[in-house]
């Protein structure tokens, strides 16, 4: 139904050469490959399997809400789901003694994240918007209700242990190190991010960025705005099916948490913080929150607060994500103003880490004095021990944040400035 | 058995008032603005913990009012100085603010209060049996919320029919662009409401909090029911977020009284047995155990026979 001739080029591309297309592939290539080589301590690599799992993840989410407008908040049914239907094919093919090897098990994952993704998008795609998103929050809970239910399919509390070295070998790989992991999730990465960015460049894809955009027109030049809603839906929960197959060969246990609030949750914040505007948005955001969800939490027991903290002050002040707030920076290049606009940014930056500095400080204290009560008022911030309970620290950090933030206000207001003479200037050039 | 139908029908109706108290904000706070408040629960939890610290240095009766004050400026604040910020990057980036809200007021309370359940006490003044019906005895302070929650319903319908601020509120809720080309302060009508919306979860925080648990997960457990309401009332309709409140609240106090499961029912002939087999995990299940998906089985099937909703008459 959707067959249009879109693929007319706009005037100004050319015939680009071979490593101009293929160049960052084969550098994403590269660097999968070289990584657990330069990172080779055991908590690298298996940080790295997960970031890799939630890149996957991710990106499925943002074919939703950055391709398609489509704002889920129950895509970890799919990721959850995959995972359950991997897990139980590995345990009957360890029974039966099924000739499949453990290579090809994330593409079980991925089709029933698909049957599933046909099934609920059924429902969920009859109404876009605010009713969509709610809609999808209440499959979640549905799904995720259901799991605790329904023991002997999800096993219940304990979830679905499996043994990833007992089906068949090739090559003889046996998956046991966590290592020759890696490469298997790598490569399903680097197929699943190829094929979802081919998808981005189709005339599907386009027209999934036309409903996003406007739904009423899209309708009007004839394209089924619902119908172009539950492909799209179909499509991320085959992907999200896929990272879910990984996790549960990853793991090696699938617990009914793998599709719960909090999962979907996590996938929003990533997609959101990485920017849903820019393809590589949610790969840069599933790697930090990754990471500050493995590193954070063994330094502070308040993180998941930051964790909030960052996510509102992402959507209050740079609602294109990190990604976005990246790729404003190209008029700066382009200008050649850098070396003007890079100083004013410095000068915000540090009054900006003073203020952090101060706010965590006033976090770190109160859930000193709260949730560590029982280890005393004794406590050390940036290796400075004080103590928690008397008023003086707590002048400094309020003091640091005030003016930390007040500095950082004047001297962002600069830097905009900066910003956007070199705005002006790129666009002066382009003239 | 007519003990049951009736006590599940007096708590079945009691919940269902209380979810409407939280609902009705989060309904007119959604027609109005276009927002789904996603931290509509979280200050329903602030009131529960606020009337609990309250409570506990003043006494219940004066947290039954200073709570929900405290939580409808919160509320103000938050729609002022974040919402209004966010709006300019369109509905997406309000319902994720709100979204994120949710986060961060979790782990404050956690921060404040820790993980486990807090002891919100019934008020001695309340702490007796009202009336004994076929043995059980039901509890004064379950009247009291009940009075309390009828008590606003009846004030707000008031207040919306008669009232001029009631009629800003109602035309705004059709209309929103041409209220405030009338010349009314739209801006200032959206932070009251979304105060009053606040503070009403906030009392229904503060009465909840002593029957139900006091905990920080119970923003996260009744959010998603809150949402279930207003979608399967349908978006926008007050009228609709009471029948479907009322509704879900005796569907669930009525499941969790019924331990019946498959296996009861179809007995013990030839062919419930080969059933057995194949439905090995829903065989056994009562429908109490079901209760808690009950209201998302019940959203899934609305939205596959009346997209609108019960009453909602626009689509999205």
């Amino acid at each position: 139904m959707i067959a249009s001739d879109t693929t007319s080029e706009l005037p100004s591309a050319r015939r680009r050469s071979f490593l101009a297309t293929y160049g960052v592939w084969i550098a994403l290539a590269v660097v999968l490959v070289a990584l657990p080589y330069v990172l080779n301590s055991g908590l690298a690599i298996s940080t790295m399997c997960l970031m890799g799992i939630m890149i996957i993840f991710s990106l499925s989410y943002n074919m939703l809400l950055g391709q398609t407008g489509l704002l889920s908040f129950g895509h970890a049914v799919f990721f959850g789901l995959g995972g359950f239907l991997t897990a139980h094919a590995m345990n009957i093919v360890r029974v039966t003694g099924a000739p499949l090897p453990l290579e090809v098990f994330p593409i079980i994952g991925g089709l029933t994240g698909l049957l599933f993704g046909v099934i609920f998008g059924a429902v969920a795609t009859r109404r876009a918007g605010t009713a969509f998103a709610m809609i999808t929050l209440g499959i979640g809970e549905l799904v995720a209700s259901s799991s605790l239910i329904l023991r002997s399919a999800f096993g219940g509390e304990e979830g679905i242990s499996v043994d990833r070295t007992r089906v068949l070998q090739m090559f003889g790989i046996s998956f046991g190190p966590q290592i020759q992991v890696y490469f298997l999730i790598a490569a399903w990465l680097f197929l699943s991010v190829a094929a979802m960015y081919a998808l981005t460049r189709t005339p599907f894809g386009r027209i999934c960025n036309a409903v996003r955009d406007n739904p009423v027109r899209a309708s009007f030049i004839g394209y089924n705005t619902t119908t172009v809603r539950f492909l799209s839906f179909s499509m991320a929960g085959l992907f999200a099916g896929v990272a879910g197959g990984l996790a549960a060969l990853n793991f090696e246990i699938v617990t009914s948490s793998a599709m719960g609030a909090a999962q979907s949750g996590t996938v929003v914040l990533m997609a959101y913080i990485g920017g849903v505007g820019n393809f590589a948005g949610p790969i840069i955001g599933a790697i930090l929150v990754t990471y500050l969800q493995v590193m954070l939490s063994d330094v502070t027991g308040a993180w998941q607060l930051y964790f909030g903290l960052l996510f509102i002050g992402i959507v209050m002040f740079v609602p294109d994500g990190i990604a976005g707030l990246v790729a404003r920076q190209q008029p700066v290049l382009v200008s050649g103003r850098l070396h003007k606009v890079l100083p004013r940014y410095l000068t915000a930056l540090l009054p900006g880490l003073l203020a952090l500095a101060g706010l965590s400080m006033l976090i770190e204290m109160t859930y000193q004095l709260t949730v560590n009560a029982p280890e005393g008022p004794a406590m050390s911030f940036l290796y400075v021990p004080f103590d928690a309970s008397s008023p003086l620290p707590w002048l400094i950090a309020a003091a640091m944040l005030a003016v930390g933030l007040w500095l950082f206000l004047k001297a962002g207001r600069l830097a905009l400035e900066a910003y956007g003479d070199a705005v002006e200037a790129a666009r002066g050039n382009v003239r | 058995m007519l003990e049951i139908v009736f006590i599940s029908t007096l708590n079945g109706v009691l919940y269902g008032m209380l979810l409407f108290l939280m609902a009705s904000g989060l309904t007119v706070i959604f027609s109005m603005m276009g927002v789904l408040n996603f931290a509509h629960a979280s200050f329903y939890m602030l009131g529960a913990f606020f009337g609990f610290e309250i409570s506990r240095h003043v006494g219940f009766f004066p947290g039954l009012v200073i709570a929900p004050v405290l939580v409808g400026l919160i509320g103000m604040a938050v729609e002022r100085y974040g919402l209004r910020q966010v709006h300019r990057h369109g509905h997406v980036a309000e319902l994720l603010f709100t979204f994120g809200l949710t986060f961060i007021i979790q782990e404050v309370v956690q921060m404040v209060w820790g993980k486990l359940a807090v002891d919100y006490k019934v008020p001695p003044a309340l702490d007796f049996p009202a009336f004994t019906l076929f043995a059980t005895e039901y509890p004064a302070f379950k009247i009291f919320m009940l009075a309390i929650s009828i008590a606003i319903f009846a004030v707000l319908l008031l207040i919306v029919k008669r009232t001029r601020v009631g009629l800003v509120v109602q035309a705004a809720l059709s209309h929103p662009d041409m209220v405030g080309m009338l010349g009314h302060n739209v801006g200032r009508v959206f932070m009251l409401v979304f105060g009053v919306g606040a503070g009403l979860a906030a009392v229904a925080g503060v009465i909840a909090g002593p029957a139900l648990v006091t905990q920080a997960n119970m923003a996260a457990a009744l959010g998603p029911i809150l949402f279930v309401i207003v979608v399967v009332g349908g978006l926008g309709s007050l009228s609709g977020a009471f029948v479907a409140s009322l509704l879900i609240g005796l569907i669930q106090t009525f499941a969790v009284a019924v331990n019946v499961s498959l296996a009861d029912i179809l007995g013990d002939t030839q062919m419930a047995e080969t059933l057995s087999v194949w439905f090995s995990d829903i065989w056994s299940v009562t429908v109490a155990q079901i209760a808690p998906i009950l209201p998302y089985l019940l959203l899934v099937l609305i939205l596959i026979f009346r997209p609108r909703g019960l009453m909602g008459n626009r689509e999205s």
